[in-house]
């Protein structure tokens, strides 16, 4: 039984986005979701949280099919850190991060102990003891980033899924977001299904890549057999050379220029 | 906090129902008070219309503000919770609108009904508000779901239509034979409670849409975070969303039934609230509705006692009083302000 299953799922919107994905992630496996822009990630990330209904096939974790879950139960199980969402003037990190426990919190008694707990544990988990009392909306991108992963990790998931972790993040804070994450899965059993831009990234820290281009699943399996020249060439549309990572071994991506930057016509004065 | 902000309204409530064309003494109110509800026997040091005046005529309408303060500041917090705008109030799903035609209507028709004490204006703006809204909803949803910019802007169309239908309603006064004085300061809002029974129903209608509420604060936290972030974080949205509307409908149609159309306390208090104890709905729903119990309770005597005998509807003075404030406030605060 599969952590994270997709079977045949066709999802979208009016039109259908994802065609007849099959999908499947196991416990302490990170996955990276990869292909260009419009492929369907974000999509497929969106069916995987639940928050989306396929319009064919099904969406199983731990053998349970997400529809027969309530939101509540599936949120206690699937943690998403979003991409980009609104952030709340005057919240404090540690408040913040307890949203994370919405879905246990009891209606009339509000937090309990244990909720208390996982909140604590989040925060150090993460890393972010220093900032637990700080006002959110003061946060530099990197932090701010970290303190939403700690709030998906109060909500104590099985499934975690990263939309784009990485984006606006410099070097070192990419680094530290991915093997924080790796880490998790070693540590706890958790399973994350992650939308990645940076193919580099990917190949460091991913078990499996899953590429996806034009909303159907082109291929999947170790990063070596995902990030092949022609493959690439052929889901982006752009030229690429693949080396050896000097010290890890892992594929090395890098771009060619396809030589079409041109001059800018000077303007007549 | 809430215990100061429990403090200054019970302040309030004093110092108003003792200021009047009749001065009555504070700690002689506290006597009565005491005398009539815990069964004390203190002696009476004032006059039996001392008694008769603030029990028939002050406490009913300083309750009536208080309550009417607390249903406009809560409806506020829930709207501008729901709605993630700065600028929603208790009017922005199309209930001011709704409401003023309905009362208009209650005016021109000249009906001569009571319900459950309350007359034809404030029983049809109450049922006004709800109609409103509930068009508003109807109108912003599809395929069982109710987006946020969709319902503002539905609520402003809806809101706009109804106002200039009231627009055109006064325009015509010659021939309908309006009281126009009478139509107008009640649109500006006035709290009227002529009788203790329409109050206790006013308040048990808006206590349990206020204990609603507050039972909504984690959903109504998780939703600040966006409606997407919200489901993820097991808020079934539309549900609640649907809760909160309602909840929402029945504090301003109460409060628009016992003051009509009250501007800006729905709109500052959540805002000054928020400012005093965090966002947080748990705590920010008790202390808005404290908040606008107290402002209104004071504009209110304001609004009875600047220009005697004449009242200036208190919407004026909630306008002219609180506008400044929050503009100073806005100015104060020097961190970008979202909600």
């Amino acid at each position: 039984m599969s952590r994270l299953d997709l079977r045949a799922v066709s999802a979208g919107y009016v039109q259908p986005v994802l065609h007849d994905i099959s999908l499947a992630a196991e416990a302490g496996e990170v996955v990276a979701l990869i292909g260009p822009n419009g492929a369907g990630k974000s999509t497929l990330l969106r069916v995987a949280a639940g928050v989306l209904r396929p319009l064919s096939g099904q969406a199983w974790i731990d053998g349970v099919d997400l529809a027969a879950l309530s939101p509540k139960q599936r949120a206690q199980r699937i943690a998403v850190v979003p991409q980009d969402a609104p952030l709340p003037t005057g919240l404090f990190v540690r408040e913040m991060v307890g949203l994370g426990r919405t879905p246990y919190v009891r209606t009339l008694f509000g937090a309990s102990a244990k909720d208390r707990a996982a909140v604590e544990w989040a925060i150090s988990v993460a890393g972010i003891e220093p900032l637990a009392d700080r006002f959110v909306d003061e946060l530099s991108g990197g932090e701010r980033q970290r303190v939403i992963l700690a709030r998906a990790l109060a909500q104590q998931p099985q499934l975690l899924l990263l939309d784009e972790p990485t984006a606006n993040l410099d070097l070192h804070h990419q680094v530290a977001m991915l093997e924080l994450v790796r880490g998790l899965t070693r540590e706890q059993d958790l399973t994350v299904l992650a939308a990645v831009h940076d193919l580099q990234l990917a190949a460091l820290y991913c078990d499996r890549a899953a590429l996806l281009h034009e909303g159907r699943l082109v291929s999947c399996g170790a990063p070596e057999a995902v990030l092949t020249a022609p493959l690439l060439e052929r889901t982006f549309g752009q030229r690429v050379v693949l080396s050896a990572h000097p010290t890890h071994g892992v594929p090395l991506v890098a771009l060619v220029p396809n030589g079409n930057a041109r001059r800018v016509p000077s303007r007549e004065t | 906090m809430l215990g100061v902000l429990a403090v200054v309204l019970a302040g309030s409530l004093l110092f108003a129902a003792a200021f009047g064309a009749v001065a009555l003494r504070p700690d002689d109110l506290l006597r009565m008070t005491a005398n009539h509800l815990l069964g004390a026997h203190f002696a009476a040091t004032w006059r039996p219309q001392d008694e008769a005046i603030f029990f028939a005529i002050r406490l009913p309408r300083v309750a009536g503000a208080a309550v009417v303060g607390a249903a406009l500041a809560s409806a506020g917090v829930l709207f501008q919770g729901l709605l993630r705008n700065p600028l929603a109030d208790p009017y922005a799903l199309g209930v001011s609108g709704g409401a003023a035609l309905g009362g208009a209507l209650g005016f021109l028709l000249s009906l001569s009904f009571t319900f459950l004490g309350f007359s034809p204006v404030p029983v049809l703006a109450f049922v006004g508000a709800l109609l409103a809204m509930s068009l508003v909803y109807a109108l912003a949803r599809s395929g069982g779901r109710a987006p946020i910019v969709t319902l503002l802007l539905a609520g402003f169309a809806v809101s706009a239509i109804m106002g200039y239908a009231v627009s055109f309603l006064l325009i015509l006064n010659d021939r309908l034979q309006l009281n126009l004085p009478r139509v107008y300061g009640w649109l500006l809002g006035g709290i009227s409670v002529t009788q203790w029974s329409q109050l206790v129903l006013a308040m048990v209608m808006i206590a349990a849409a206020m204990a609603g509420g507050w039972l909504l604060r984690h959903s109504l936290d998780a939703l600040s975070l966006g409606e997407e972030s919200a489901q993820q974080l097991g808020v079934a949205v539309e549900s609640d969303k649907r809760i909160v509307i309602l909840l929402g409908s029945i504090l301003t149609g109460a409060a628009v039934a016992l003051g009509g159309l009250i501007g800006f306390v729905g709109l500052f208090a959540p805002h000054v609230t928020r400012v005093l104890v965090g966002p947080r709905h748990g705590l920010l729903l008790p202390a808005a509705a404290l908040l606008g119990a107290a402002f209104l309770v004071l504009a209110d005597l304001l609004a009875r006692s600047i220009l005697p005998p004449t009242e200036i509807p208190v919407g004026i003075l909630t306008a002219f009083v609180g506008g400044p404030f929050f503009l100073w406030l806005l100015r104060r605060e020097r961190r970008d302000y979202r909600l």
